[in-house]
């Protein structure tokens, strides 16, 4: 009970403390990769803290849900991280839920999000909430059809059950399903957290933004929590590509060892996701808005032939 | 993609070091008590154009490019005035612009300065006292600091802003 | 006169709540009174399946009679057409034969008539009373078709004698029994495109009535088509099942779809029951192929899912009509381009609203989401049937749900945020008061079952079991294995969810950052300031984003389904053309199945009843003639 509890508040504290360092390491690599030095990859921790410090400028439009929005999205994403394989294939919350439990906890901070986005008056934020919701919605059939794909081999649509099989079949890491499954969620998560080719997370340009004009009128400590949980999301989207599709060295034992090195082998594979989604976002251009859907349903194919070849080659 | 890539690869890192000498005007006290305590490490600069003829905006664009880069300082641009720091305000302020930038001020949070650029910023410059024109920056908020030139080179900006937190040399 | 009359529907629908339970449990009961109708007589017999739909009919009339008391003010106008329409829905599921279901039927839909008919001064209420009578009168064509050849085949009326009878039938005559009623009853329940009169009929009734009508009436039809597919006919093949499940789709997806760009508050609420009507067939029907593929446990999941996304789908369903009614109430007015800000003035309404728009978005932890999730269990389950191209239709259900779950986010992001928060875009929304206390009241109650049905499932579920498990059919488990208090689990270890640990842990995932945020000494001031608008002075409701403007994307996205038309009309100033006194700009969406459906049927109804016409001259002497022909015809047959 209390090894659990203690594994459920590190697997929380590894994702809460880790996702900043993975946005700085993101856009340091970023900037190497288009010759710049860059930034830190702890500036994200410098950003958070002197944002704790600021006071909050509030639009007097607003209601609670403004002000109630990013602690529902930080709780949604925290939740989510104690639900996910993140060190140890079944994590103490893991009975709780399953993949799509996880699509709808997202959703839930995509709700309030897009909620809060209109609730200023602004053009802008009523603009990126319309969106972020169409892009959300149209993402949805794609998680849940490369979950599928998951679901057919294993059996299970239990994280847990998932990573154990695949982690039991090695090979299934070179099966076609799975890395049509692999690419489609890939895509998936451009989306989902507002990645180039899909949202670009730099832009200062209003009318090009999605996930940005909904945070347009946060300040202090919303925005503060708002971008961890945007952080967190990101974190968790590349934890569930790298745990499900390639679940090596998440472990079963509650053991100090097994954790450690888990801890080790998500690092490690989330170092070369980073580096992957680095590559992509400097070597596309933004689509143009209305392109978007098209590149989504480009990954629902890619999910429905994910699931197709499951039959086939069985 | 491929090519693009190798090129990137190539290129290396063309970033100018840091430069050691800043020509900042300090106005007041504030930015030497907690500026610089809390602004050190991050500071997001807001750019308000109140007026101006576009030199200095040009210069400024070049901090973000690989060879100033900013950001390498923990400082960055950002899109709305809720989400920053310092407001970096450029050109004679003219009636036009006056009360928009009084709102940029008014809607940017606590604890927060203010940086007037360019000659223009600094008192009205070349256009001082013409009729579209209510004069310098401090006409209408409070300035805190001024990095003069016309317009000043990306060089003197990074050099200035980087002053203003205390991080030169 | 009028307040006691609703108070009588609440404690009538008490009655149902305990009625229906006690069937839920098993306790049998039967009614005959031979002699009061003819062909059979009046008979009502409680089963845990009426049981269960009879105590659902109770639970959404008491919240609606309560909230009535306060909404109708005493005007007398409606209550005696609302208690019969009341006491009908609750007979409906009891009817034990053709005759007394036929009558309980035809006076549940002639009630809910007068009811659509509720402001018969305004010719759009009469239009859609119209259609509805209409439509629902097709439906009950097809539906006495249906029932009279069964009792025809089996020589009997009563119910109870079809479940003997009907599964000795020949295939054929089964499977027109089962498109008739199914025809019948799909169009009560609104599945496209029989959907036509239901958001036209549902707005235009009273809110509470429009409550009852999507929450449990259209949701007897659901009845109807488990009645007719599993338990009168005792299941069929597999296309029953499979035409099921892609109506289901169908409609579920292209419920939704109209509802983005739908703008008047209560048609789009309507386009959802749509929606989620769609949502229970895919449950029904991936009930029906497991059970003909001999899947007892997997069609018994099929059939709970349904049956909790039907209970579902009343809570949230009629809390949305309730607060939208409230809303109207407040501000006369039912198009969100009109309202904004209701939320600082209408607060209680706004979180029952907004609690309902969660529900049905199936977001945790609330009931929707316990609901969708169980659908999608049961779908995701189909590799157990050795049959790729139903596994083609189960994906192609799987995916379905997935974009409707989506695009109903999407859609009460709009409900929600056009309607209650920002600025007020209309006078009417500016001066608009809260709710009554009795109105208040009939909303909290469903927001607590929306909750409860949530975080419950561990005790729900195996009550839905013991009703579905007759109709799963053989190896249906008499007691299936669903977990413990805290946890569903199904099919082994294929899915566990529990509700009760996510809501905690949501709980304190809220607390979390607070305790965080204080220990790290965030600043805690907080000043007011209008919203950011690049600086621009007078921030007024007219540069709030539109309903209109938030839908665009789901219609460029989906032009091929919307087929919008794209009008401009510019007036110019007599003077110059330079100078524009006037644009006008309109992008409506037209109706697939009005243009391709309804519209050549009507055409050729009304080309038919041209060519007919000279037959009808007036003439006195050629009707003689008529009735000569006639009497000579007879007398040669004869």
């Amino acid at each position: 009970m209390i090894a659990g509890a203690a594994l459920g508040l590190l697997q929380v504290f590894v994702v809460a403390a880790g996702a900043p360092l993975l946005v700085g390491v993101l856009r340091t690599l970023k900037a190497r990769l288009v010759g710049r030095r860059g930034p830190s990859p702890w500036q994200p921790y410098a950003d958070l803290r002197k944002l704790l410090g600021k006071d909050a400028v509030v639009s007097e439009t607003t209601s609670w849900i403004f002000r109630v929005t990013p602690y529902v999205l930080t709780a949604s994403m925290l939740v989510t991280a104690l639900v996910i394989p993140v060190l140890v294939t079944r994590p103490p919350l893991g009975f709780a839920g399953n993949i799509v439990l996880l699509m709808y906890l997202f959703l839930l901070g995509t709700f309030f999000l897009a909620l809060a986005g209109l609730d200023a008056g602004s053009a802008f934020g009523g603009m990126g909430s319309s969106r972020e919701v169409a892009v959300a919605a149209l993402a949805e059939p794609t998680v849940i059809l490369a979950v599928f794909a998951l679901a057919l081999r294993a059996g299970t649509i239990n994280l847990g059950g998932v990573v154990e099989r695949v982690e039991a079949e090695p090979w299934l890491a070179v099966n076609p399903a799975h890395l049509l499954a692999f690419a489609a969620f890939f895509i998936v998560m451009l989306a989902e957290t507002g990645r180039l080719p899909v949202d670009n997370p730099a832009t200062h340009l209003e009318l090009t933004m999605i996930h940005e004009a909904m945070v347009l009128e946060y300040s202090g400590r919303y925005l503060a929590l708002v971008e961890w949980a945007a952080a967190m999301k990101l974190f968790l989207f590349l934890t569930l590509l790298a745990n499900l599709f390639f679940p090596w060295g998440v472990t079963h034992l509650a053991e100090p060892v097994p954790v450690a090195l888990g801890l080790l082998a998500l690092v490690g594979k989330l170092a070369v996701l980073t580096t992957l989604l680095a590559l992509v976002e400097t070597s596309v251009a933004k689509l143009r808005l209305f392109r978007v859907p098209e590149l989504l349903a480009g990954s629902f194919a890619l999910a429905i032939l994910s699931v197709m070849a499951v039959f086939l080659l069985r | 993609m491929l090519r693009q890539l190798r090129l990137a690869l190539q290129t290396g890192i063309v970033a100018e070091p840091a430069p050691r000498t800043s020509e900042l005007e300090r106005v007041g006290e504030r930015l030497r008590t907690d500026i610089l305590r809390r602004f050190g490490r991050s500071l997001h600069i807001r750019q308000v154009d109140a007026g101006s003829c576009n030199g200095c905006e040009l210069e400024i664009t070049g901090l973000t490019g690989p060879h100033w880069d900013l950001e390498r300082f923990g400082l960055h641009f950002v899109a709305s005035p809720r989400h920053a720091d310092c407001l970096l305000v450029t050109g004679p302020v003219t009636r036009n612009m006056a009360e928009a930038l009084r709102r940029t001020w008014d809607a940017t949070p606590d604890p927060k300065f203010v940086i007037a650029v360019g000659d223009c910023g600094r008192d009205g410059g070349i256009f001082r006292d013409a009729y579209a024109v209510v004069g310098g920056v401090e006409r209408v908020v409070p300035v805190d600091a001024v990095i003069p030139g016309c317009p000043p080179s990306p060089a003197a900006l990074l050099a200035g802003l980087l002053d203003a937190i205390g991080r030169l040399g | 006169m009028a307040r006691l009359g609703y108070a009588l529907a609440a404690v009538l629908g008490l009655a149902a709540v305990g009625g229906g339970a006690a069937g839920m449990l098993g306790r049998e009961w039967t009614l005959a009174v031979p002699w009061l109708v003819p062909l059979g007589g009046l008979e009502l017999a409680l089963d845990p399946l009426g049981g269960f739909f009879l105590a659902l009919v109770g639970a959404a009339a008491v919240p609606a009679s309560i909230y009535a008391i306060g909404a109708a003010g005493g005007a007398a106008r409606g209550v005696g057409a609302y208690l019969v329409f009341v006491a009908a829905m609750c007979a409906v599921p009891l009817a034990a034969n053709v005759m007394t279901f036929a009558l309980a039927w035809e006076l549940m839909s002639l009630a809910s008539y007068f009811l659509v008919l509720h402001e018969r001064e305004r010719p759009e209420s009469v239009q859609a009373a119209w259609a509805y009578a209409v439509m629902t009168h097709v439906g009950l064509a097809c539906l006495l078709g249906g029932m009279l050849l069964l009792s025809a085949w089996t020589g009997s009326v009563r119910f109870a004698d079809w479940r003997a009878g009907a599964p000795l039938l020949a295939a054929g005559a089964r499977d027109l029994a089962f498109a008739l009623l199914a025809l019948g009853f799909a169009g009560k329940a609104g599945v496209i495109p029989l959907h036509i009169w239901l958001p036209l009929a549902h707005p235009a009734a009273p809110s509470h009535v429009s409550a009852l009508m999507s929450g449990v009436m259209i949701k007897l039809g659901v009845y109807g088509l488990m009645r007719a597919g599993v338990d009168w006919l005792g299941g069929g093949p597999a296309w029953w099942g499979t035409a099921l499940l892609l109506a289901g789709v169908v409609s579920a997806v292209v419920g939704v779809l109209y509802a983005l760009v739908e703008h008047d508050l209560k048609r789009l609420l309507a386009f959802h029951s749509i929606e989620n009507v769609g949502i229970i067939l895919m449950g029904l029907g991936a009930g029906m192929l497991y059970r003909q593929a001999g899947l007892g446990g997997l069609a018994l999941l099929g059939l709970v899912a349904a049956l909790y996304h039907t209970a579902n789908h009343a809570a949230f369903k009629g809390l949305l009509f309730l607060a939208a009614g409230a809303v109207v109430h407040a501000t006369g007015t039912r198009d969100v381009e009109r309202l904004g800000g209701l939320i600082k003035r209408m607060p209680w309404t706004a979180a029952c609203f907004l609690v309902g728009a969660a529900a049905i978005s199936a977001l945790p932890p609330l009931n929707g989401f316990v609901s969708e999730w169980l659908t999608f269990v049961a779908l995701l389950q189909n590799t157990q049937i050795a049959a790729p191209p139903l596994n083609l239709v189960f994906a192609l259900g799987i995916a379905g749900l997935a974009l409707t779950s989506g695009l109903a986010m999407a859609c009460f992001v709009k409900a929600f945020g056009i309607t209650f928060l920002a600025l007020p875009r209309s006078d009417a929304a500016a001066g608009a008061r809260e709710a009554g206390p009795a109105m208040r009241a009939g909303m909290a109650l469903l927001v607590a079952a929306c909750v409860a049905l949530g975080l419950g499932p561990t005790v729900v579920l195996p009550r839905l079991a013991a009703v579905a498990a007759p109709l799963a059919g053989a190896g249906a488990p008499a007691r299936p294995a669903l977990g413990d208090w805290l946890t569903v689990q199904l099919s082994g270890d294929f899915a566990s969810l529990s509700p009760l640990a996510i809501a905690a842990a949501l709980t304190l995932g809220l607390a979390a950052p607070l305790v965080a945020l204080r220990l790290a000494g965030a600043s805690r001031r907080r000043r007011l300031y209008e919203t950011w608008g690049c600086g621009r002075m007078l921030q007024t409701a007219r540069m709030e984003y539109t309903a209109t403007a938030f839908a665009n994307p789901f219609k460029r996205v989906f032009d091929f389904f919307y087929r919008p038309a794209k009008r401009l009309d510019i007036e110019f100033h007599p003077e110059s053309r330079l100078f524009v006194e006037r644009i006008e700009y309109a992008n409506p969406t037209r109706s697939i199945f009005e243009d391709w459906l309804y519209r050549p049927v009507l055409a050729g109804l009304h080309a038919a009843a041209r060519s007919v016409r000279p037959i009808q001259s007036g003439s006195a002497n050629l009707y003689l003639a008529y009735i000569l022909v006639a009497l000579i015809v007879l007398l040669v047959f004869a």
